[in-house]
């Protein structure tokens, strides 16, 4: 029985991981319907960078801040030289320019890094275990659930309870509206797509040490990122929440219930929600 | 819409020749290698199974206009199923060419219905999905697909029971080029037929054309079938001339790929896209024995400078030249 606790555990805490990594990626399509396959990119870029900087004598926790400013940098510095050009393009167009950029990203990983795994070195109190009631559970198990929860909570207020959030969802329903009574569209655009990178960055940096990290990781999770997003609808941080939190903990648990199952669960229940629900649990209508 | 497609500034009008002057040339060429280069037919072979898939996804996205992130799974499936009949010893090689289609066929058939409804966004969604699916089982069915060794262990009869397939690979190679031959030729037929002409209607105004009472649902159906049982026949070729069927070659990056490819090549344009997958393998092939990391830093960067600034890739440039030669 403690055991199978154990496991959800695990399973909330990967749900986490996925959850920081894939709502900026459910923003930017719900909001600027760009579909950017290299979110992924954007978490590995995130991980190397926290890696280095650990390595170089930073401490972890002075490191994660700092992986989402830089990242989020990045992400602004891509959204104005080049994604900016591409909102009104076809889909097949942000596939290609997206995918393009996960494949150079990757390959310079692999240029710069070489193509092994990479650890990180955490602090001691978050290598350890606690007892919490009659539980034993890893520390950084509980890190991440309440890194994801802070994030969840501080995003949901940014949208639902700020100047920001309103001026966001006014651009999204009527965007002639929102430039007419003075909102500035593009640059709201950008700050948006910045903080989804961010938290990708973020996410890719906390997730070296549960998931690993080699130059493939932009594309290895790309796939769990996109069905969080097509299970929790695009646009929806609450339906991203719930898709992360869902998916970590069946895969978790069918990994250790039904190992044969394996990642056959999951992708058949990705199938079955866009033949129920295309829009995903709590999407708006694209 | 249109902007999707440059290959299509001429509208609706057919070309003034029933084909390409292009397409004599692409096939001069490929007999000439043949001749010019006998030490690597292997690498001609796998460049043709390149081109025949190439021009099966060419149906999906330049014609009917579907993107798809999960094509390979055709591929990989005809592979799959020619390999496998191979190894319960039906091993007559046009046998499996149609056990291959077949199964593509098949598969495309029951994922139609949600492939064809739904947006670009879904479509991607769930193409991926289901290629991950299948990517999965075909790994768990080690009995079957041999997980991730392959299948390697099987033989392939002589071609029409005449033709045995020998060690220099002329045989291989001389029975892809019939069928990308082959394949060329039906799709030349199809997309210059009502059924094409209605496809690219879908593609320009997906709205008008059911007003005009076009059963856009079945068209699309039919080439979604269409592309998949090429892309299988595709498949079973591969597995046949290299003599292994693996799980890569239904795997992610071959779908990518040939998003790629056919892009470059210039989408809805089949000189175009059968020359810009020829290319594509020679500087694969010249590119990564060199140095893998830079092919794919390199075809990175290509992919996202495309976007800006080779607009209707390989074939768009033929339709330019064609056009300034007839006004000339």
């Amino acid at each position: 029985m403690s055991s199978l606790v154990a496991v959800l555990v695990d399973g909330v805490a990967y749900g986490m991981l996925l959850f920081l990594s894939a709502v900026g990626l459910s923003v930017t399509l719900g909001l600027m319907r760009f579909i950017n396959l290299a979110h992924g990119a954007f978490a590995m870029v995130g991980a190397y960078l926290a890696v280095v900087v650990v390595a170089a004598g930073l401490p972890f926790l002075l490191a994660l801040p700092l992986v989402f400013v830089v990242v989020g940098a990045f992400g602004i510095a891509i959204e104005r030289t080049a994604i900016r050009h591409l909102y009104r393009r076809s889909a097949l167009e942000q596939v290609l320019f997206s995918i393009g950029l996960a494949f150079a990203l990757g390959a310079l990983a692999n240029l710069i890094f070489g193509p092994q795994q990479q650890a990180i070195q955490t602090p001691a109190w978050l290598t350890g275990r606690v007892a919490l009631a009659g539980l034993d559970i890893t520390s950084y198990r509980l890190f991440l659930i309440a890194m994801g929860a802070a994030t969840a909570i501080a995003l949901i207020y940014l949208f639902e309870h700020t100047l920001f959030g309103a001026r966001i969802r006014a651009a999204v329903d009527n965007r002639r509206a929102a430039e007419g009574i003075g909102i500035q569209v593009e640059r709201l655009f950008a700050l948006t797509f910045g903080l989804g990178a961010a938290l990708a960055g973020l996410g890719g940096a906390l997730s070296v040490e549960m998931l690993g990290l080699d130059p493939a990781f932009a594309l290895k999770y790309l796939t769990m990122l996109l069905m969080v997003v097509a299970i929790g609808g695009a646009g929806s941080i609450e339906g991203s929440l719930l898709a992360a939190l869902g998916l970590g903990t069946i895969d978790a648990l069918f990994k250790y219930l039904l190992p044969e199952a394996g990642g056959f669960v999951i992708f058949g229940l990705l199938v079955a929600v866009l033949l129920v629900k295309p829009a995903g649990l709590k999407g708006r209508a694209a | 819409m249109s902007a999707l497609n440059p290959a299509s500034h001429g509208g609706l009008s057919k070309p003034a020749l029933p084909f390409s002057p292009v397409t004599p040339l692409i096939f001069a060429a490929l007999i000439a290698s043949y001749f010019l280069f006998p030490n690597h037919l292997a690498l001609a072979t796998q460049i043709l199974v390149l081109m025949i898939f190439a021009l099966s996804y060419d149906l999906l996205q330049g014609h009917a206009g579907i993107v798809s992130l999960g094509h390979a799974v055709f591929l990989g499936l005809g592979a799959y199923g020619s390999a496998i009949l191979a190894r319960w010893g039906f091993t007559d090689p046009l046998l499996g060419l149609a056990a291959g289609a077949s199964i593509s066929a098949l598969v495309a058939l029951v994922l139609s219905p949600i492939v064809v409804r739904g947006s670009d966004f879904t479509r991607l969604l769930v193409t991926l999905g289901v290629a991950s699916l299948i990517h999965e089982a075909a790994n768990r069915m080690r009995d079957l697909t041999g997980g991730a060794d392959g299948l390697a262990d099987f033989e392939v009869a002589p071609l029409l029971g005449l033709f045995a397939f020998d060690f220099e690979g002329r045989t291989a190679f001389l029975y892809a080029l019939t069928v990308f031959a082959l394949v060329y030729a039906a799709l030349w037929r199809v997309t210059t037929s009502p059924f094409g002409l209605a496809l690219r209607g879908i593609r320009e105004n997906s709205r008008r054309m059911p007003a005009i009472g076009s059963p856009v649902a079945r068209h699309l159906a039919v080439s979604y079938l269409l592309s998949g049982a090429i892309a299988g026949v595709g498949g079973a070729l591969l597995a046949q001339t290299s003599r292994f069927a693996s799980l890569d070659m239904l795997g992610f990056e071959r779908s990518a790929e040939i998003v790629m490819v056919v892009t470059l090549g210039g989408t809805g344009h089949i000189a175009g896209v059968s020359i810009g997958a020829a290319a594509f393998g020679l500087v694969k092939d010249a590119l990564s024995t060199v140095s893998p990391r830079y092919w794919q830093l390199g075809l990175g960067v290509v992919l996202m400078a495309s976007v800006f600034l080779a607009r209707g890739g390989i074939g768009g440039l033929i339709e330019r030249f064609g056009r300034f030669g007839r006004r000339a």
